[in-house]
């Protein structure tokens, strides 16, 4: 039984101006000790398709099963202990500690919620933590307003990552951060998996990063996964147009200005096109493109795509598509 | 060489706790851009804020001078800085959601913002605030202008960000991470934008951000900073491809896309030992704590910044015209 089943998952925003589709029918799994990575478009649906496992936006429809239990209708007291096995690192820093609280509290009331009962066992694991993330010894005493950006993602890695959880949303974990503190973060995400035999659903736009940390990545558009592969089958092999258009636009320091391939309407989660719905940016549809959704289907044992001419397109193109040479 | 538009000399901003900027030089020019790389924590926005006269107290400026297009901005009244920000010295901040305001929607900040600098109508304001999230490729641009902030995803609101930062027209523009939340595509598009901008009005551009791509692609020149100094400056090719300080080398070497299709699960990556936070308090050159090359000089002053041609670096282990000397005499 896998760790994390989610089945035919929406989640849809009512706005002034209707409704504004999110997350729009999405099914995948988890399993324990997997990484998996999210990749997909600013506005696509990742945040919310994050929140929403983790229970902080209510799903509309479709069920999200974590280690045996249905979580996706529970009430927030229901849903506390399952919380610290399952913990979300956000992409807004600021907007997600409380300005008001040390981080000595933010780090230590999670501990004393979830019973550790001695003061000065919480403030030693705090104090640990702090030090993991690579933050100076009086960050306890200092408040969020006092950190840099990117101290301020840190000390919510190290938020997440203190109660032991079995499965992190990593929501843009290392976005803030140089290349040698995100590689020090990396390689402490990597130690916890090994350590808790932790699960992560990795969201981040950097291809690179995505590429060195995950097992598996799932690519998302306009609400919906439109590919799911293991992270090499996915550079090497990539199905989906948009996957393929996505890789190309990796830029390289080796490379002096990419061009940007992705062009035509950008879509919008209030106005879904009919069929596939990537049809309107796609250089291969067709009149079939245009009138069917196409489902997620396996193509090869572990890969999925969801796109009509998923076979005529990647024998056409070859299996190496432009640009997966310069993806390093 | 371009004329300059700003010049920043030994600029110190303390705070009770630690200087998170020391001694700091730099320039840029005018339709120059000049981008800022380091350490998480060594100073960068701060640095930024400083030129804005908008250090958060108790923090303060206590050192050095900020010269801008003729006038010295540490000495300017408030009410003349004032007229400086948002109309000549535009910022871009690292974290949009503490500078957008949760309660109006987005259509009404950027309109202020284009009523204030154009003294439009709010008809049409609203149309330009919608002109603009189309250039900044939001989609929808009419519906997404009735929106709020936090109805937005992350890469949107940097977006936003944008957009009110092009209505200024400013000299000089300070983006401080401006794309971390985007995805490559639109990241393209906003840069080429950005760029596009610098042409058209000579603008001087500040980039702060740790994406080594964005730097190889966009900057003219850059500079390296270490807890709270500058480090290392220098053409992006030289600090990319022939980096001289170790830090800016470790740097280089930590880089995940330098790692080709390394895997977690058989490599990891390569670290910087030690952490920044072991600097704080130390004499000599910051790096010393985690710095392989360290030896006992290194601990007795701040390495004077040397330079060779355009490429200047501050480490007592390097010296420049030394070693152009002994390649002058093996060659
Ligand atoms: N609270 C909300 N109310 C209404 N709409 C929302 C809300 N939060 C997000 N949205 C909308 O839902 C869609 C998906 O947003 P989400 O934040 O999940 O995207 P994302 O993939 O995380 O993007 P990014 O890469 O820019 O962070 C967007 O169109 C966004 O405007
Ligand atoms: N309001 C504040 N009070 C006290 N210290 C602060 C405050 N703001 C920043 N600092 C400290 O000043 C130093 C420099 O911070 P700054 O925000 O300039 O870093 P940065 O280079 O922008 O880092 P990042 O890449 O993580 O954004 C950091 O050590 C930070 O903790
Ligand atoms: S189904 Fe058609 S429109 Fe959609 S991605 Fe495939 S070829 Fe393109
Ligand atoms: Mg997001
Ligand atoms: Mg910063």
């Amino acid at each position: 039984m896998s760790l994390l089943q989610v089945s035919g998952l929406h989640t849809r925003y009512e706005t002034n101006d209707g409704v504004l589709r999110a997350v729009d029918g999405v099914s995948f799994a988890i399993e324990a000790g997997e990484t998996v990575g999210l990749v997909g478009e600013s506005g696509c649906g990742k945040s919310t398709l994050g929140k929403t496992l983790v229970g902080l936006v209510p799903a509309s429809e479709g069920e999200v099963t974590f280690d045996g239990a249905e979580i996706s209708h529970l009430s927030p007291a229901a849903l506390k202990p399952v919380r610290r096995r399952l913990q979300m690192i956000f992409q807004d820093p600021f907007g997600s500690l409380n300005p008001r609280q040390s981080i000595g509290q933010i780090l230590t009331a999670p501990l004393a919620v979830h019973g550790v009962r001695s003061a000065a066992e919480r403030r030693a694991q705090a104090l640990a933590m702090v030090r993991r993330v690579g933050l100076p010894d009086d960050t306890l005493q200092r408040f969020p307003h006092e950190f840099s950006g990117g101290q301020r993602q840190r000390i919510g890695v190290a938020r997440a990552l203190i109660l032991a959880p079995q499965l992190v949303v990593c929501d843009e974990p290392v976005s803030a951060l140089d290349l040698s503190i995100q590689a020090q973060i990396l390689n402490l995400l990597v130690e916890m998996k090994s350590e808790l035999d932790l699960a992560y659903l990795f969201v981040s736009h950097d291809l690179s990063v995505v590429r060195y940390f995950a097992d598996r990545v799932l690519v998302m558009y306009l609400g919906r996964i439109v590919e799911s592969a293991t992270y090499d089958t996915i550079w090497s092999r990539p199905r989906h147009p948009y996957t393929r258009a996505l890789m190309e636009a990796v830029p390289d320091p080796l490379r002096r200005r990419t061009a940007a391939p992705l062009s035509g309407d950008l879509p919008s989660a209030r106005n879904v096109p009919s069929g596939c719905r990537f049809h309107p940016r796609c250089p291969f549809a067709t009149d079939l493109c245009r009138s069917a959704d196409p489902a997620l289907r396996s193509v090869e044992p572990g890969h999925e795509v969801a796109c009509h001419h998923a076979e005529a397109i990647f024998a056409a193109a070859g299996a190496t598509p432009p640009g997966a040479a310069t993806v390093h | 060489m371009a004329t300059t538009l700003l010049e920043v000399e030994n600029l110190t901003v303390r705070f009770p706790r630690l200087a998170a900027v020391q001694d700091l030089s730099f320039s840029v020019g005018v339709g120059e851009t000049l981008a800022i790389v380091g350490e998480s924590g060594s100073g960068k926005s701060i640095t930024a804020l400083a030129l804005m006269r908008l250090v958060p107290p108790p923090g303060r400026i206590t050192g050095g001078s900020i010269r801008f297009d003729g006038r010295e901005l540490t000495a300017l009244p408030d009410a003349a800085m004032r007229k400086v920000r948002g109309a000549e010295i535009a910022m871009i901040f690292q974290e949009p959601m503490t500078s957008l305001n949760p309660v109006l929607t987005i259509g009404r900040q950027i309109g202020e913002t284009v009523r204030l600098h154009e003294g439009v109508s709010r008809r049409i304001a609203r149309a330009r605030a919608i002109e603009l999230l189309d250039l900044v490729r939001i989609p929808e641009p009419h519906r997404r202008v009735d929106d709020y902030p936090h109805q937005l995803s992350g890469g949107m609101r940097q977006r936003v960000m944008i957009a009110m930062a092009v209505i200024c027209r400013p000299k000089l523009l300070i983006a401080d991470e401006p794309t971390t939340a985007l995805d490559v595509t639109i990241q393209a598009q906003v840069l080429a934008l950005l760029d596009n901008l610098r042409r058209e009005l000579s603008m001087g551009l500040l980039l702060i951000t740790h994406d080594l791509g964005i730097v190889g692609q966009w900057a003219d020149r850059v500079v390296v900073m270490y807890a709270s100094r500058k480090v290392e400056e220098g053409s992006p090719d030289a600090i990319l491809d022939a980096p001289w300080h170790p830090y800016t080398q470790g740097l280089m070497a930590a880089s995940p896309r330098h790692a080709g299709d390394l895997h977690y699960r058989r490599t990891p990556l390569v670290e910087i030992p030690g952490s920044i936070t072991s600097a704080f308090g130390e004499t000599g050159c910051p790096f010393v704590p985690r710095c392989a090359l360290a030896e006992a000089r290194c601990r007795e002053v701040v390495p004077p910044p040397l330079s060779l041609g355009d490429h200047l670096v501050a480490c007592v282990r390097h010296d420049p015209f030394k070693e152009a000397a002994d390649v002058a005499l093996a060659g």
